[in-house]
């Protein structure tokens, strides 16, 4: 990663020094790049479909999206416990699925602009349900998949 | 059609998710998860200013696709999640009420913007 110190203590020439801490994010992060990449392409194109295939009518709460974030909640939590106890991930494997798929299925932006457009549009019951169950739900969810997951983690290696 | 322009937008819009998040959190020392924050409050935003009148190609392209991945939901719930157990309940829930305030600040203004920007 450092290729600009590595290069300062061999004496060669450092044609890309750099202030420390200042490296570029995206250095050696290629294949990540292109994982998070076609992982958020899929999961937005799921997102995109479940919205085609359930359309949320004008004025109604957003049950699609509301279900979508809740879902991809429950999903990572079993993701992210999943491979924190593996013994060697992938190193691919958080980038594509969880970073990516599940990132780019869930959405934080539509949530935030439908809660704005049911209020402008006086549905203002329905915006702060939907405000307030989004939130719980996806906390619940996240913690509630993650808990299960350990415990059947725990389980079976005791086993 | 319409799922090329999703496709596209979302392939650029998660790994500018990543990549902003990476150079966030290298810029401070605290536990609380800024870079998921900044994106969900930037992607509310760009969402506010498309929806308001932008041409539908377009919000599908950056609407639908890049902010939709831009922005997430999981991420911003695990990360609470984490803050939580390892006993930094405050920040765990300033982080959720912070998102949900600044995210709808950020759809309001960007609807608003929108209007100006468009109409």
């Amino acid at each position: 990663m450092s290729t600009t110190r590595a290069g300062t203590v061999t004496g060669g020439p450092s044609p890309r020094t750099r202030p420390p801490g200042r490296r570029p994010v995206a250095r050696g992060q290629g294949a990540v790049v292109c994982a998070v990449s076609l992982g958020g392409g899929a999961g937005a194109a799921a997102r995109y479909g479940a919205g085609l295939l359930w359309p949320a009518p004008a004025g109604a709460f957003p049950w699609t999206t509301f279900l979508i974030n809740v879902v991809g909640c429950a999903l990572i939590g079993v993701l992210l416990t999943v491979i924190g106890e593996l013994a060697a991930p992938h190193r691919l494997l958080r980038p594509f699925l969880g970073t990516g798929v599940l990132g780019g299925f869930t959405t934080f932006s539509t949530y935030a602009v439908d809660v704005q457009r049911l209020t402008e549009d006086g549905h203002v019951a329905t915006a702060l349900a939907y405000l307030a169950a989004t939130l719980l739900a996806a906390l619940a969810a996240v913690w509630a998949a993650s808990a299960a997951t350990r415990a059947v983690l725990l389980r079976r290696s005791a086993r | 059609m319409n799922w090329l322009l999703v496709l596209a937008g979302a392939m650029a819009g998660a790994p500018l998710r990543y990549l902003t998040d990476r150079a966030v959190q290298a810029r401070h020392d605290s536990v609380f998860p800024w870079g998921t924050f900044a994106v969900n409050v930037a992607g509310s935003l760009l969402l506010g200013i498309l929806t308001a009148a932008a041409p539908s190609r377009l919000q599908l392209l950056l609407g639908t696709g890049l902010c939709g991945a831009l922005t997430t939901y999981s991420t911003f719930s695990y990360e609470t999640l984490t803050l939580a157990r390892e006993g930094a309940r405050g920040y765990a829930v300033a982080n959720a009420a912070l998102s949900v305030v600044c995210g709808l600040g950020a759809a309001f203004a960007g609807v608003a913007l929108g209007r100006g920007l468009w109409g």
